[in-house]
């Protein structure tokens, strides 16, 4: 037990302290709770089982007639007592909670708003500007900003355990998030809620970068001057790449190199030749023609890429031999 | 000899047992069926750790890890920890302890094991087809959309819930018509109390859980549109009316478990327990609460705020009639005579987990900190803690303890000890890294996970072998015990319940003269 004891306080120290360092006001009260309900527990559990370790070994039976000896069955003040010192550490742990949360559900009136749509695997972020972004975005330190999220398909979860926080993202209905974060830094983001074959891979990358930082990034067009078959491999990555690879090799759907040109079999027993509007349909609507041998598990793209990114995509596949 | 005249040999044959209307046999059905599905949700655990042993996909596949998932959860709760207690240990020593003949409806008892194996095999059926991965929770939109076999399941568990809703209204009914003349309900031993609470629970939240998963095949084969947004339904609403049925379920899991403690407690201690009434208060207050509380599993899921401030207090309320229990058990120590047989092991590694799931509940209740440890490894923890270390700590040592009656024949007490020794280091070495895991941030149902959580992830993998051997070792020496066994008295601990009081194993119909009650359940000499 010992040993076991030292390696749990030896990993909550570094919870607290080298992996998840507190990034915002609000991380940094709630860890002050968390410390006080972990002291509190552990306290309380090691005065139980001291006594009754302590009961163990004095009361063990000596002999086999032996019977237990104690004269009272009940104590009235004794078992008050018992049950009001409890009633106490809850009541405290429960309001303290409560004033946390209170903040917690409050984004301030200035926040910066930014848009998030969940989606089978992946996340969304859109700007005020009209700039997209997926599995990655900035957001700039010291200033209040409110997430608006919402879901295209199944309940996801938002969750940023360095800022302490997570919200349900619901399909048909807007939830917020809010943090002002103190510090510059990338961090992880993860869907909470199960969410289906790519749950454990529907990540997101959260940069917190200084507010001129920011505004350059945001004004910034990430596909100024590249070609259209760079704008589809930039727009690939994170978005597909879940689920495909550019080789051959099979994810959860088919690997794309060598699809133009090929011949398709679909689940409806019809056949086609890949061209550009097939390979535009199978991105925008995949369920329209199920390629034989995979499920009906591909994310719609439709409404959440631009056209140049489409074209880019479709460009960028062809060049995959 | 009293030997050769019992329940198990007064008839012969297969038919004398699946048609029997004894409610022993009965448990015994019972007993079966629930271990044979406790090796199976076992393996799938296995499995499992066994993936999350290292990060990246490397055992089994993303999909069949999600399935695992969703059959331990599914087999755990609905086939073995919920009809685990009431249904196999209550049916055999409910009528025992107070002094009846049978249940009151003996038919219907045998109607509930057939609906829970009826179930059980449709909800198994799926695996043949697609599988299912919703996760135990089924929680729409998900479970409406995937194309896994989703609705076996849910009938499954549909036709299960009537097996509980039925024990329940027979021990109730039972408990008040039956018992033995001058057994006053105060004079009812606390396992019966415990099952008594449970009863109620499962005959009033039960139909909640079968309406709901109705309106789920309803909306998966008709797209009625109550809970798929799509159709203008409200997801979050399926999640009320699940949790409004699964918390009080917890209950109807910890509950009877608490009821064996407090039988253990005062059998190996020998003497009254500490506290009586306020133990029965507290099963009732529990049972009443546990009705209040269900929005503890949403504070993040949308529901108002105000919601979830009150569910957040009405979570601390259930926590203090625990407390009071725990203390109380550890005051019936005081002064007793205690002997560190397997079931009193078995008690004495209850109270030290329970503690820990329990304070890690007023953690969890405490809305902020629910907030960053909801749906983590720190939930994983803690439920496992309550219901393995809680719930099956306690079959475990009732099955000890009870075995000698059930069989007629005493366990080893070597391989008993050694077996609880292997299950209870092999649990804390599984589940306490999972705390830390969660408070660093790790989501559960996570079939892959970023490196960083590995190391703590290989402990509980590690642990995880050592349960399984554990559990291995129980069945081959419970097995031993059954059929090879020496002997056992009437009353090998020196126990005053009524059950002690009938051969072992007991006759047919229990006693040969129905007993007559003159005093308390625990009346030791002091
Ligand atoms: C959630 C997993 C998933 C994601 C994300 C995904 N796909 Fe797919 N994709 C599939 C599956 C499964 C199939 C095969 C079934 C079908 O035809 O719909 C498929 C099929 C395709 C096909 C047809 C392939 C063939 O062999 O005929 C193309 C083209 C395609 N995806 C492109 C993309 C692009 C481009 C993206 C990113 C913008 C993307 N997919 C994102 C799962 C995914
Ligand atoms: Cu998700």
């Amino acid at each position: 037990m010992i040993p076991l004891l030292f390696f749990s306080l030896k990993g909550y120290a570094q919870t607290s302290t080298e992996k998840l360092p507190p990034v915002t006001d609000y991380a940094e009260k709630l860890d002050t709770l968390y410390h006080f309900l972990v002291g509190i527990s552990v306290v309380s559990c090691i005065l139980v089982i001291v006594a009754f370790a302590y009961f163990s070994i004095r009361y063990r039976r000596k002999s086999e007639k032996e019977q237990g000896s104690a004269k009272v069955s009940h104590n009235t003040l004794l078992e008050f007592i018992w049950s009001f010192i409890p009633l106490v550490i809850f009541a405290v742990a429960f309001v303290w909670g409560w004033i946390l949360y209170y903040d917690f559900k409050r984004p301030p009136e200035n926040s910066l708003e930014i848009h998030v749509y969940g989606q089978m695997w992946n996340w969304t972020f859109v700007y005020k500007n009209g700039k997209k972004t997926t599995n990655e975005f900035y957001v700039p330190s010291h200033k209040p900003v409110k997430l608006i999220m919402t879901s295209k398909d199944v309940l996801h979860s938002f969750f940023i355990p360095t800022f302490r926080i997570k919200q349900d993202v619901v399909p048909g209905i807007y939830t917020s998030l809010w943090f002002k974060a103190n510090r510059k830094g990338k961090f992880q983001v993860f869907c909470t809620e199960f969410c289906g074959t790519g749950h454990a891979n529907m990540l997101a990358r959260m940069h917190v970068v200084s507010l001129k930082e920011w505004e350059d990034w945001l004004a910034h067009d990430p596909y100024k001057g590249l070609s259209l078959a760079e704008i589809g491999k930039k727009a690939f990555q994170g978005r597909c790449t879940v689920c495909h690879t550019t080789t051959k090799e099979k994810r959860i759907g088919p690997g794309l190199s060598g699809l133009m040109g090929a011949k398709r079999e679909f689940t409806n027993g019809k056949s086609l030749m890949v061209d550009e509007n097939y390979l535009r349909e199978s991105i925008l609507n995949p369920s329209e023609k199920i390629v034989v041998g995979f499920p009906n598990q591909m994310t719609p793209f439709a409404g959440t890429l631009s056209e140049e990114e489409l074209s880019g995509l479709i460009e960028y596949i062809k060049t995959l031999k | 000899m009293a030997e050769n005249k019992n329940y198990l040999n007064w008839q012969k044959g297969i038919s004398s047992w699946l048609l029997t209307l004894d409610h022993k046999r009965i448990g015994i059905l019972y007993m079966i069926t629930i271990f044979s599905f406790f090796l199976i949700g076992g393996i799938f655990a296995l499995l499992m750790r066994l993936e999350l042993f290292s990060a990246g996909e490397d055992f089994i596949k993303t999909d069949f890890y999600n399935q695992a998932m969703t059959y331990h959860g599914a087999i755990m709760v609905f086939m073995v920890i919920i009809p685990g207690i009431p249904a196999f240990l209550g049916n055999f020593f409910l009528p025992l302890q107070i002094g009846a003949k049978d249940v009151a409806f003996p038919r219907v008892n045998l109607l509930s094991w057939y609906c829970l194996v009826t179930g059980a095999l449709i909800a198994c059926f799926s695996l043949v087809l697609n599988g299912v991965d919703t996760g135990w929770t089924f929680y729409t939109p998900y479970s409406i959309r995937t194309s896994t076999s989703v609705i076996p399941v849910v009938l499954g568990a549909f036709i299960m819930g009537f097996s509980s809703i039925l024990t329940g209204l027979n021990f109730i009914v039972t408990i008040h018509k039956l018992r033995a003349p001058g057994m006053t309900f105060f004079r009812m031993p606390l396992f019966v109390w415990s099952l008594y609470s449970t009863a109620i629970i499962q005959i009033l939240a039960t139909p909640v859980l079968a309406i709901t998963l109705l309106l789920l095949i309803a909306e998966r084969v008709l797209g009625v549109g109550i809970f798929d947004p799509n159709l203008g339904g409200d997801p979050i609403l399926f999640q009320h009316f699940f949790w409004f049925y699964s918390h009080p379920a917890v209950y109807i899991m910890i509950l009877p478990a608490m009821g064996i403690i407090s039988e253990l407690i005062v059998a190996f201690s020998r003497q009254n327990i500490f506290g009586y009434k306020s133990i029965v208060m507290a099963s009732i207050g529990i049972a009443a609460v546990s009705f209040f509380v269900w929005g503890h599993h949403l504070f993040v899921s949308g529901q108002s705020e105000w919601a979830g401030i009150i569910f957040s207090g009405l979570t601390m309320l259930v926590g203090v009639p625990t407390a009071v229990k725990v203390f109380n058990w550890t005051a019936t120590l005081y002064k007793g005579s205690l002997k560190f047989d397997t079931p009193l092991l078995y008690a004495m590694g209850f109270l030290f987990l329970f503690l820990i799931g329990g304070v890690t509940g007023i953690i969890l209740a405490t809305i902020a900190a629910d907030v960053h440890l909801h749906d983590t490894y720190f939930v994983v923890a803690h439920f496992h803690y309550v219901m393995v270390g809680g719930t099956l700590m306690a079959i475990m040592g009732g099955f000890y303890y009870w075995l000698p009656k059930m069989f007629g024949r005493m366990y080893n007490e070597l391989w008993g000890r050694v077996s609880f020794a292997l299950i209870f280091i092999g649990f804390n070495v599984t589940f306490f890294p999972q705390f830390i895991l969660g408070a660093e941030g790790m989501p559960r149902r996570y079939a892959d996970y970023p490196l960083p959580y590995e190391p703590l992830n290989q402990l509980s993998t590690l642990g995880s072998w050592f349960i399984g051997g554990g559990f291995v070792v129980a069945l081959i020496a419970i097995v031993w015990a059954i059929f090879k066994g020496p002997k056992a008295p009437a009353n090998p601990w020196g126990a005053k319940t009524l059950e002690w009081e009938t051969t072992s194993p007991p006759p047919h119909e229990n006693f040969s003269e129905t007993p007559q009650v003159t005093t308390g359940p625990y009346h030791y000499g002091n």
